[in-house]
């Protein structure tokens, strides 16, 4: 029988890794990613995690530690966030091009300077472009769920690349709520086979060379990087429809089904709608119910998938409405807006008509994002359907 | 749905607290979401903490601006930091104090309030004045929304820092008891 459990977003991501079975797990604690660093070195303390520890003197050695455990055949986990993710950045880097299903969970804060050490999305969001698959979680449970099924994603022949499964600072990693945790059995079932390095591995029984010199403008060398990017750019876009077919068995065979790419709210009848991400999405939801109520026709696209970029899901989303407004939790600095904007906006270059979009920041280092800021979002891009433009982006807590 | 706001002080285990609460009222049946309030959280400086009960599953995740309840753990911290803003006007204040209702300067329209002299209870139980576990008790005791059983099954499953669960049985037995429910 599954067990019902009472617990935060860090301690759920533990039991995620309990239930996904690691052998190797390695830790630094950076807030607010701490205390699942600490629940998950309990686990292994008190057995209910049977993998080796690495207790580390920081990230850049704590991912370091895990591809050379993955190269080796382990199934591995860690998790950080804010600083300690720019410490990590070099072999962060250096994992997806190496195709190494590693899952690590981001814990995500905002970033310094100011110094800050609250949740916001802006470590994740900074690291969008280095390969890693991104998936956002919106509950507690979400997060339990998605730690145990980013392994299904990471380890599938067509994919092999790592994933970070984020869950946001301070309203997830400290928010408690009831949680079903899934039966051992019942997720050995699901996992199956482990296969995490049959492509490439530190094995003295068959030598290789791992990571040759490679590029440069004579022999061979373009095309061979060529064929690294493309097949690395190819595993990303086949990891789409993995990620949907191991939500759907996760689906199936526990009972809780996620969007596992975009999840359409209230999108029928909808004039408009509001795009999120994260734990930002209950309150945005309840906020849509209310307006509805009202007689407003809005709807809700959240995104889950962050990457790859889940392009056709958000084109069958946004084709559904004449306006959107975007909320989002970090900041691009080069666009003056918040990224999952721009990326809506790409997404809206392939809709045969064009409509407005206006982009919203808010819960920057920790501040809440309160049904009274979505009820704004609402009524700001509502207005857009009368041919209104507000000055961009507008900062939902500027006034708090 | 029904919105509780806990304040305390850093090490006084508010936070603990709407955990434990998280627990029991699980353990009661009911959906429940519970944050801490984030901000400059030390020893001894003002900290609260939020949770939000309903029959129905519960989707936000915010702070709580206009609670129906406020519990005060520490009778020192109305006078640093206005425990009662954006309070139902109607709603149950859980206090500890040792001071009798007509000597505090409470808002007017409480639909209840809980009067509960646990400092002097946690001395004599822990020797340190950490207040959680019997300001539950009191809750229990002024609200009726959670069971004594309920909240020892809550406490069950957490890691207490300072005392051992016995005596936070202990503790919570006589919040109950020694409440003055007005």
């Amino acid at each position: 029988m599954p067990k019902t459990i009472v617990c935060d977003g860090n301690e759920a991501a533990a039991w995620g890794v309990s239930r996904a079975k690691p052998d190797m797990v390695a830790v630094y604690p950076i807030t607010p990613q701490s205390s699942l660093a600490e629940y998950v070195s309990q686990f292994v303390a008190d057995g209910i995690i049977d993998a080796d520890l690495m207790d580390v003197e920081g990230e850049h050695s704590v991912l370091s530690v895990l591809q050379g455990a993955c190269l080796a055949g382990a199934r591995t986990f860690t998790a950080t966030c804010g600083q300690g993710l720019a410490f990590m950045f070099e072999p962060y880097f250096r994992t997806p091009p190496l195709r190494l299903p590693i899952v690590m969970s981001i814990v995500t804060r905002d970033g310094i300077t100011p110094q800050c050490v609250w949740g916001g999305q802006q470590d994740a969001m900074t690291v969008r472009e280095v390969g890693w698959i991104q998936m956002y979680c919106e509950t507690v449970q979400e997060v339990l769920d998605t730690v145990i099924l980013a392994y299904r994603v990471a380890e599938h022949r067509d994919v092999m690349l790592p994933v970070n499964v984020c869950h946001d600072g301070n309203y997830l990693s400290y928010g408690v709520e009831k949680v079903e945790l899934p039966d051992q059995e019942d997720v050995d079932r699901f996992m199956g086979e482990k296969n995490t390095n049959w492509h490439v591995a530190l094995d003295p029984e068959r030598p290789m060379g791992v990571d040759p010199l490679t590029g440069g403008a004579t022999g061979n060398g373009p095309a061979l990087f060529v064929r690294y990017r493309k097949g690395s750019c190819k595993a990303m876009q086949n990891a789409l429809q993995v990620i949907c077919d191991v939500h759907r068995e996760w689906g199936e065979q526990f009972g809780r089904h996620y969007a596992p790419l975009v999840e359409e709210y209230r999108l029928d009848g909808a004039d408009f709608a509001l795009v999120t991400i994260g734990s930002m999405t209950g309150a945005a939801k309840d906020a849509v119910d209310a307006a509805r109520e009202q007689g407003v026709k809005v709807g809700l696209i959240k995104i889950k998938t962050f990457r790859p970029f889940p392009l056709e899901a958000m084109i069958q989303a946004l084709s559904k409405v004449k306006a959107v407004g975007v909320v989002d939790r970090s900041v691009s600095f080069g666009w003056n807006s918040g990224p999952v904007y721009q990326e809506t906006l790409s997404a809206l270059y392939h809709l045969k008509e064009r409509i407005p979009a206006v982009s919203f920041i808010g819960g920057l280092a920790g501040a809440d994002i309160t049904e009274t800021h979505l009820q704004r979002v609402i009524d700001v891009t509502a207005s857009l359907l009368q041919g209104h433009m507000p000055a961009q982006p507008i900062w939902l807590n500027e006034n708090d | 749905m029904y919105e509780i706001r806990f304040h305390g002080r850093g090490g006084q285990g508010a936070v603990l607290a709407s955990k434990i609460l998280a627990k029991a009222l699980v353990e009661e049946g009911k959906h429940v979401k519970a944050i801490p309030a984030f901000g400059f959280e030390r020893r001894g400086a003002p900290v609260a903490a939020f949770l939000r009960y309903d029959d129905q599953p519960i989707r936000k995740v915010t702070n709580i601006y206009n609670p129906d309840c406020i519990i005060c753990l520490d009778p020192t911290l109305p006078n640093s930091v206005d425990i009662y803003q954006g309070m139902n006007p109607n709603g149950v204040l859980v206090m500890a104090t040792k001071k009798d209702k007509k000597a505090l300067n409470l808002p007017k329209g409480l639909s209840k309030i809980g009067l509960c002299d646990a400092f002097g209870i946690a001395l004599s139980i822990f020797g340190r004045p950490i207040t959680n576990s019997i300001m539950l008790g009191s809750l229990a005791r002024t609200t009726g929304m959670v069971s004594l059983e309920a909240l020892n099954k809550g406490m069950e499953s957490v890691a207490f820092r300072d005392a051992a669960l016995d005596k936070n049985v202990e503790a919570v037995r006589r919040g109950y008891e020694e409440t003055r429910v007005y």
